[in-house]
């Protein structure tokens, strides 16, 4: 994916035309913020829990030298080995030695963003060894050969139809027949992932966490795939960030408390495992051997810094669904692993934002990530941060006022307007009284003044950008 | 990749840029961190006696569509079980956990057929035993070992889990607090596995539609055991 604001721009003109998309994404708004609301109301701990979670980041943060020579000798201690590396390639590298050394030919993943980030997928089929996504999103997304565009639903963006293509194009016993049903759908991928499962000879998962009192790592899922692909092959490799280290399992347990109720609203997700170490001594199932691969790749330098804050990320994804702007053209425009608010933070801080200077730009600076956020990340402050520092280099500092461009490409379509007023009445509109009124909604003064705006005159954004008139 | 570990610390540090001082402080204060088991705060809905600990247990576990079963002695268990999988015309056949608490239960009464070993790709039915229950959310916790293998747990569509009433508490950290007692809760005396189960397997993957047992179980079935032998 090109990675340019022009890219950015003519990505999001698209998204906004995808009927399919936009259909999506309505629903993903609906459900996934209003199960959030729920969860909350039904915790009253709910917010003392949020500054606990913080605080207790933050503390990690500022010792995370120590915390981590702690998880790696407890992960040593109980028979597992510890890689660390510098950036992307090192820790691909990492991983191909050890399929390498045990001869794997396929490996099964479970969800992992910073396997996303480090392109591992096509790294591995590029030295010909088989990465089998098993999380059905991800799985999909990998049909489809295009990347997640949401952290914790990587498929949003596709309805059941396109999902029937894909398997009907894919699984060769199907012989191109279209499945209607999504739980045919489902016993579909059930059957075929069951396969590589019981085959892969590698698993690999990704690390929500690293405890390091007791060298754990923990992965939170719903679908019961990531423990099948730690559990049954040889090998277990678990790729972890450096941020993701917690003290001791009591800190762990305020965070888990409210990960899975800002992501899904669900007050816990299904299955929370924590893995240290090999089989053991009479243990008859479970991996002989556990790596844990400790990736910097950019985040070492974002400590003492103005984006520090973004390291206590637990990647819920609840930024996104708040995000006025993320909900309207969806994950895939951002053209980075990270999309939604947290992605517009953290892409620059990785990648620099000499490339990725658009980011900071895709927000109407509204807050409402900031409200939701569990880890109380002051993500506005930090895109104020990245747009100021992209005016400094002077790169295209014009682009910040794309969002009210964008309003204006609402506005002159009809079926966009509508739908836009739907979600404003709708949804956001509850969940705005909610807040105590519209003041602190995304877009609030548009939301409103929608109401009664007249047809936008004149000319169209695109009938501008046609003339080569530029934001 | 040596130096990468170096490196990786060394930036750290340099961006943390700690004083001596503050070094000797950030050293001592991780250390009392990591064996103080400090708490944060817990739910208050957790603070109730025993019965109230088994309400809300049976009911955070059927509102994340698991079914319970309360029996009053290890003795009904086989029964209870036999009986779970006749009346929803499931197999009377199952592969079970090998651990001492099932073993002493009459088992040979109740027409089921079971194999003491791991799960296989093909098991309709695993039966595990819970290390303990946690009210809070309805959770169990099950730590793997060779009498508790964890492919139980996630390869057969039906999961089901027996619970001594004795082994349930009301937050997470009780939790951990009674894996440490028991001398499981450190170094390699620490479960290979722990895993917390709430509920069944779940995917909203295609069109936000909840659609139970992806990859995992499709049911989960606990059987509350009350008399604490
Ligand atoms: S920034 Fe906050 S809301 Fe967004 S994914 Fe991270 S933790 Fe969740």
């Amino acid at each position: 994916m090109e990675r340019s604001a022009r890219a950015f721009t003519h990505n999001a003109h698209k998204a906004l035309a995808d009927d399919v998309l936009q259909d999506n994404l309505v629903k993903l708004k609906g459900n996934f913020l209003v199960r959030r609301e729920r969860a909350r109301d039904s915790l009253p701990e709910f917010d003392v829990l949020r500054d606990e979670a913080k605080a207790i980041k933050d503390h990690t943060l500022a010792h995370l030298d120590l915390y981590l020579e702690a998880f790696e000798a407890q992960v040593t201690a109980t028979g597992g080995q510890v890689h660390w590396a510098r950036d992307a390639a090192e820790a691909r590298a990492i991983v191909l030695e050890i399929c390498r050394a045990e001869g794997a030919r396929t490996v099964t993943k479970g969800k992992s963003m910073i396997a996303e980030e480090i392109a591992l997928n096509p790294y591995l089929e590029a030295h010909g060894i088989e990465p089998v996504e098993t999380d059905l999103g991800e799985y999909i997304i990998q049909l489809a050969n295009e990347p997640p565009s949401h952290i914790i639903a990587p498929a949003i963006h596709k309805n059941r139809q396109q999902v029937a293509e894909l398997f009907a194009d894919n699984h060769a016993h199907l012989d191109g027949r279209l499945l209607d049903d999504i739980d045919d759908m489902l016993a579909d991928a059930r059957k075929v992932l069951r396969e590589r499962f019981l085959k892969a000879d590698i698993g690999i998962t990704g690390a929500n966490f690293m405890v390091a009192e007791t060298g754990q790592t923990i992965i939170v899922t719903n679908e019961g795939n990531g423990d099948l692909t730690q559990l049954l092959p040889r090998v277990h490799i678990a790729l972890a960030s450096i941020e993701k280290a917690v003290p001791s399992l009591e800190d762990v347990t305020t965070i888990l408390r409210v990960l899975a109720r800002s992501a899904t609203g669900q007050e816990m997700a299904s299955y929370t495992t924590f893995s240290a170490g090999g089989r053991r001594d009479g243990e008859t199932d479970g991996p002989e051997a556990f790596h844990v691969v400790i990736v910097d790749n950019g985040r070492s330098a974002m400590l003492g810094s103005e984006v520090q804050d973004m390291l206590r990320c637990i990647r819920c994804g609840c930024c996104l669904n708040a995000c006025p702007v993320y909900g309207k053209l969806g994950g895939h425009v951002y053209g980075t692993t990270y999309s939604g608010p947290m992605g517009s933070v953290l892409s620059p801080s990785l990648f620099g934002i000499d490339e990725m200077h658009h980011l900071p730009n895709a927000s109407t600076l509204c807050g409402r990530c900031e409200d939701v956020c569990p880890m109380r990340i002051p993500i506005p402050r930090m895109l104020r941060y990245w747009r100021e520092r992209e005016t400094e280099r002077g790169l295209a500092p014009s682009t910040a006022r794309w969002g009210l461009n964008l309003w204006s490409a609402f506005a002159s379509r009809p079926t966009l307007y509508r739908r836009l007023m739907r979600i404003g009445v709708g949804v956001l509109g509850r969940l705005g009284r909610r807040h105590g009124g519209f003041a602190n909604l995304p877009l609030a003064g548009g939301w409103t003044r929608a109401r009664e705006m007249p047809a936008p005159e004149g000319q169209t954004f695109q009938d501008r950008w046609q003339r080569g008139e530029r934001p | 990749m040596t130096g990468a570990r170096e490196a990786v610390l060394g930036r750290v540090r340099e961006r943390l840029a700690r004083s001596p001082d503050d070094e000797t402080r950030a050293r001592r204060d991780i250390a009392e961190r990591l064996a103080g088991q400090r708490r944060g705060t817990q739910p208050a809905r957790i603070d109730r006696d025993r019965a109230g600990l088994e309400t809300l247990f049976v009911e955070k576990a059927e509102a994340v569509d698991a079914t319970v079963a309360v029996v009053k002695k290890a003795q009904d268990v086989p029964e209870a079980v036999a009986g779970y999988l006749r009346e929803r015309n499931l197999p009377a056949e199952a592969a079970i956990a090998p651990h001492a608490a099932l073993d002493t239960m009459p088992w040979q009464g109740s027409a089921l057929s079971l194999s003491r070993r791991a799960a296989r790709g093909e098991d309709a039915v695993g039966i595990a035993y819970a290390f303990a229950g946690i009210a809070e959310t309805g959770t169990l916790m099950l730590a793997s070992g060779p009498d508790s293998p964890a492919t139980l747990n996630f390869l057969p569509p039906t999961h089901i889990v027996v619970l001594h009433e004795t082994d349930l508490v009301g937050g997470y950290e009780d939790a951990w607090q009674l894996l440490r007692d028991a001398g499981r809760g450190r170094g390699l005396d620490l479960p290979r596995t722990v895993n917390l189960i709430t509920g069944t397997s779940r995917t909203g993957d295609i069109e936000q539609t909840l659609q139970k047992g992806v990859h995992g179980p499709k049911r989960l079935h606990i059987v509350m055991v009350r008399d604490g032998s």
